[in-house]
């Protein structure tokens, strides 16, 4: 490693030979409103020289700067006993027991991923390993929740194929296995995907290391692949709406090096082990300027840099370039002074190149120097946590509250009672019901030999070794019911999340979001960013579920309107003894059905409509916090008694495909024979989505002992059948007052497996 | 048993191998280092899965090359169990230690599933803790497994009774849809001539506790064990023409 030198006279940044002046237009360029613009020159008390304006762009970005969310973001709950670090760092913390730590974290790669799906996708889930081992937690699992327009369109299915291999491509080449998420396809995504990936990382509590620049004169190392032109301004490029000319943005589009990733991981958790480095941070959006300034902020110190240390792919690259490239698979490393020697010895063993560009001060400015000469003095703090926010005008758009209104006819409802089987199938051929194996064959799901449960089921869980503890992860989120009812849509996403935790028997601790919405700058968008807070707020404190971390991603927009308003909730839980863990599929043959739950006349917002009807309307299904947490305590006891043989959350599709999907597993499905005695409308009964409902099944001699529990906490229970023979001849068996069911197993299991097979594995060039 | 599993800085398999047979299996392992030269007192190396130096070339392409194969080399050439398991498999092919190659699945996509495989020989010192036919139920996590070779090679493996793990289906019967990523003969399995070094694509290391679902794999484990507690490691290890 060479040394930066730093004992040049320190002097006001001047003007640089060949940097462009600074101009109205060119400010307007950098995303920065006037008014903000003003703000810089006056806590600068000068004009910003050219390298100061793109830092200031980037880190006053949207993605960095929160400056249309944070005011929102303080509505969110955060604490709790076992919340050891919360929102601010690259993670989230939480204690899982036994002296147990476990550091996850959600984000986006939306806009990257909409022009350069494979990129876009590999470097998300990229960034989001970076962030949890940089915590000093080896990173265990990933989840992935996605969205995409409809499968019918060809450029979605290209979309949907990159984002699916990218992220598989990485994340298996790395090691860490993807254990669920989701998958969700509606016309609101078309012109405008979601990637958004999750990445859980266990760690030993003491080994919870922050990314702070603390201790003037500590060397900062710059570690790992070089800096090239790639990704710049990504961050700020994040911060605006997708449109026509996007395309020509793929440049901006960084390109993922998953083998370097795992040197940098096994470096970067040896280096946090050996005791030589004070803090170490991801060079994500925004590259060196955001990671710099950002752990000089978090320590209140400043820090002094030089460029021309900074180890480059070409020459001639410009202060402004190096301090925004978002080239991947870099770190930036605070070590100990005199530790130098030890972190090189370290970072040789992995291959990696490591170079001192500068060293931590006591002054709290933010110094960048070119050869010694200053090209970039700003107060640290100021341009952290300086970035101006706004609260936004919010009203909801009239067309949506209408929607809302809607009640449906006898024509919306008549299908169930001509043939209900009918209806099932098409619900289970519908993509968003569908198997998603098509995607998650495409991940290792298995490797690093923790996986108790993988994708496919409510949630993914994983073992801690040396204990007999368990973590499950789900993420969730509807975003047709945030979309017609905002609050309540962002409830039900937390609420599920919760669900989905305990139907594998895993109590739900903490929470990850990943709000993505439209612009803020529309009334109704803002509208629905600011109820879907409120509303995830309410459910995280009705479930005891802080919100640790996570990230926003707005102008998710492009030609064609908005997306659906889509907070992705990303949950983890801790089971007691991962022994106990609980499948969402039946079991045995003569296993009693017992719904927990009660069915309501609720068909609004539902995939029935989308599917039959073609239509996103209605109001999102009615949710009662505390009967959903008395639900979930419920579960929680039968599943620590070790009574359940199943649980299975009843949501998209509803009582039917919820039934369905139980009986239907890996292999041979079983048969059900299932009757209801409800007296309402036989569409809202099998396919409407009311919440609060849980499907589980249990030996017969356990039948009583499992409604006397519910009764304790409350809640309803009703035996609603019996699983049958599991054999290739089982039948699915479903009777009401008005509508029933009998259909082979077989048949279901067709339309639920070959859904997407079919529409992706079609030949080139077809519709 | 005293296993030595060689890391390359891409490997992410291993730490799977050394708790499979730390933990579960009890015996001693340790990691070796691809820069190393010199594998010391083990009697069973493995080559584990992964991406040995970022496979961007091709699977294994300059794993090959790696300070610590001329050590493998000598080491399978003076009779020692070598076993490579999914990349380590398409090292062992690229190394020249096994013939054949493994290339990218007919589906083009990474597979990451459940498969069965029929034990075709229980008498090598990898397998021989099983039945002969018996089915085990196995992960697989690739891109490149899908095994080709020349007739002639292949005809050789199979009257050698070199194939040791085949695709079957449920029922135990070899066909296309049991193949998941269009291996020649639906072969998952090989060993060489000599019968100590064996490479497979499926991660019995995966499958050692029923916690995880499967405790098939443990079966190669046991075998090793009980082949190598039996005392010095003999010239030759198995003779040819297998169960099945």
């Amino acid at each position: 490693m060479t040394a930066a030198r730093n004992d040049v006279l320190v002097e006001q940044p001047a003007p640089r030979p060949g940097d462009p002046m600074i101009t109205p237009a060119l400010v307007a360029d950098h995303g920065l409103s006037e008014e903000e613009y003003e703000r810089i020159t006056d806590l600068l008390g000068r004009t910003p020289t050219y390298t100061e304006l793109g830092v200031f762009s980037a880190l006053w970005s949207e993605h960095c700067g929160y400056k249309n969310s944070r005011p929102l973001l303080r509505q969110l709950p955060t604490e709790a006993p076992w919340v050891l670090q919360g929102p601010g760092e690259n993670a989230g913390v939480i204690d899982i027991g036994d002296g147990w730590a476990v550091a996850f974290k959600i984000e986006s790669h939306n806009h990257p991923s909409a022009v350069e799906p494979y990129q876009g996708a590999a470097t998300g889930v990229g960034g989001i390993l970076r962030d949890v081992f940089t915590m000093g937690a080896r990173p265990i699992a990933v989840l992935d929740s996605l969205r995409f327009g409809p499968l019918s369109k060809p450029r979605v299915r290209y979309l949907f194929a990159g984002v699916v291999k990218g992220i598989g491509d990485y994340g298996n080449c790395v090691g860490i296995p993807n254990i669920g998420g989701e998958v969700r396809f509606e016309d609101a995504y078309e012109g405008n995907p979601l990637v958004n990936a999750m990445a859980i990382g266990l760690m030993r509590k003491e080994e919870l290391i922050r990314a702070t620049a603390s201790g003037p004169g500590n060397p900062i190392i710059a570690v790992g692949a070089r800096t090239g032109r790639d990704g710049i301004h990504g961050a700020t490029f994040a911060s605006e709406e997708l449109s026509e000319e996007n395309e020509a943005k793929r440049p901006q589009v960084q390109v993922g090096d998953p083998f370097t990733e795992k040197l940098l991981l096994e470096a970067s958790l040896e280096l946090i082990g050996s005791g030589h480095i004070v803090g170490i941070q991801d060079m994500g959006a925004a590259g060196l300027a955001s990671s710099s300034t950002e752990m000089a902020a978090r320590a209140g110190t400043g820090v002094d840099l030089d460029v021309a240390y900074v180890p480059v792919r070409e020459t001639g690259m410009t202060p402004y370039e190096i301090l925004l490239s978002e080239s991947q698979e870099r770190m930036l490393v605070v070590a100990k002074r005199g530790h130098e020697a030890d972190v090189e010895r370290i970072l040789d063993r992995w291959e990696l190149e490591a170079a001192v560009i500068g060293q931590v001060t006591d002054d709290g400015l933010y110094r960048v120097r070119e050869n010694g000469i200053v090209v970039c003095e700003i107060p640290g703090h100021e341009l952290v946590q300086g970035c101006p926010t706004y609260i936004r005008d919010a009203t909801e758009s009239a067309e949506t509250a209408a929607l809302r209104e809607w009640r449906p006819d006898a024509a919306h409802l008549a299908p169930v009672r001509t043939d209900a089987g009918k209806v099932l199938l098409r619900l289970l051929a519908s993509p968003n019901i569908a198997s998603k194996r098509w995607v998650y064959n495409q991940y290792d799901s298995t490797v690093r030999t923790n996986t108790v449960a993988g994708p496919g089921g409510d949630a993914g869980v994983l073992r801690v070794r040396g204990t007999r503890r368990g973590i499950a992860a789900t993420t969730d989120c509807n975003g047709r019911y945030v979309q017609l009812n905002p609050r309540r849509g962002a409830m039900i996403a937390v609420a599920e999340a919760a669900r989905n935790l305990v139907c594998v028997g895993a109590r739900p601790r903490a929470v990850t979001d990943n709000l993505n919405f439209g612009s803020p700058l529309r009334p109704e968008i803002y509208y629905q960013m600011r109820e879907a807070v409120l509303g995830m707020a309410d459910a995280c404190r009705a479930f005891d579920t802080p919100v640790v971390g996570g990230n926003v991603s707005l102008y998710n927009e492009s030609p064609a309107g908005a997306i659906q308003p889509t907070p992705v909730v990303g949950m983890v839980g801790v089971i007691d003894d991962v022994a106990l863990t609980i499948g969402s599929t039946f079991r045995n043959a003569g296993d009693a059905i017992i719904l927990l739950g009660d069915n309501t006349d609720e068909i609004g917002a539902s995939e029935y409509l989308k599917v039959m009807h073609d239509l996103v309307t209605g109001d999102a299904p009615a949710v009662d916090l505390t009967a959903e947490r008395a639900l979930q305590e419920t579960v929680l006891t039968m599943a620590a008694a070790g009574l359940l043989h199943s649980a299975h959350d009843c949501s998209d599709g509803g009582l039917a495909v919820c039934l369905a999907e139980s009986a239907l597993g890996e292999h041979l499905p079983c048969g059900i024979d299932v009757e209801l005695a409800d007296v309402i409308d036989p569409a809202a009964l099998l396919f409407g989505e009311a919440q609060g409902r849980i499907v589980v099944s249990c030996a017969p001699a356990d039948r009583a002992t499992l409604i006397e529990m519910a009764a304790t906490h409350g809640v309803a229970a009703h035996v609603i059948g019996v699983v049958t023979a599991r054999s290739t001849e089982a039948r699915f068996v479903l009777q009401s007052a008005h509508a029933s069911i009998r259909l082979a197993m077989a048949e279901l299991a067709d339309a639920y497996r070959l859904a997407i097979p079919r529409a992706m594995d079609r030949p080139a060039g077809s519709g | 048993m005293n296993a030595a599993i060689v890391t390359f800085p891409g490997s992410n398999c291993d730490y799977d191998c050394y708790k499979a047979i730390t933990d579960v299996l009890g015996r001693p392992a340790r990691f070796v280092w691809h820069r190393e030269t010199e594998l010391g007192d083990a009697d069973l190396v493995i080559l584990p899965g992964g991406f040995s130096y970022g496979d961007y070339l091709r699977a294994g392409a300059i794993a090959r090359f790696s300070p610590i194969m001329d050590a493998v080399q000598r080491f399978a050439a003076d009779g020692g169990l070598v076993l490579g398991i999914c990349n380590g498999f398409q090292v062992l092919c690229e190394a020249g230690l096994l013939p054949g190659a493994l290339i990218r699945n007919a589906t083009l996509k990474f597979l990451g599933q459940t498969v069965r495989v029929r034990v075709e020989n229980a008498t090598t010192p990898f397998t021989a803790a099983y039945e002969p036919g018996q089915i085990l139920e196995l992960h697989i996590a690739h891109g490149e497994g899908s095994y080709v070779a020349d007739a002639a090679t292949l005809d050789a493996l199979e009257a050698g009774g070199r194939v040791v793990f085949r695709y079957v289906n449920a029922a135990g019967n070899v066909t296309a849809d049991a193949n998941p990523n269009g291996s020649m003969r639906n072969i998952a399995g090989i060993i060489n001539e000599r019968g100590n070094v064996l490479g497979l694509m499926p991660h019995p290391e995966r499958s050692v506790e029923l916690l995880l679902g499967s405790d098939d794999g443990l079966g190669v484990f046991t075998s090793l064990d009980a082949y190598l507690g039996g005392g010095a490691v003999p010239a030759a290890h198995f003779a040819a023409g297998g169960a099945a």
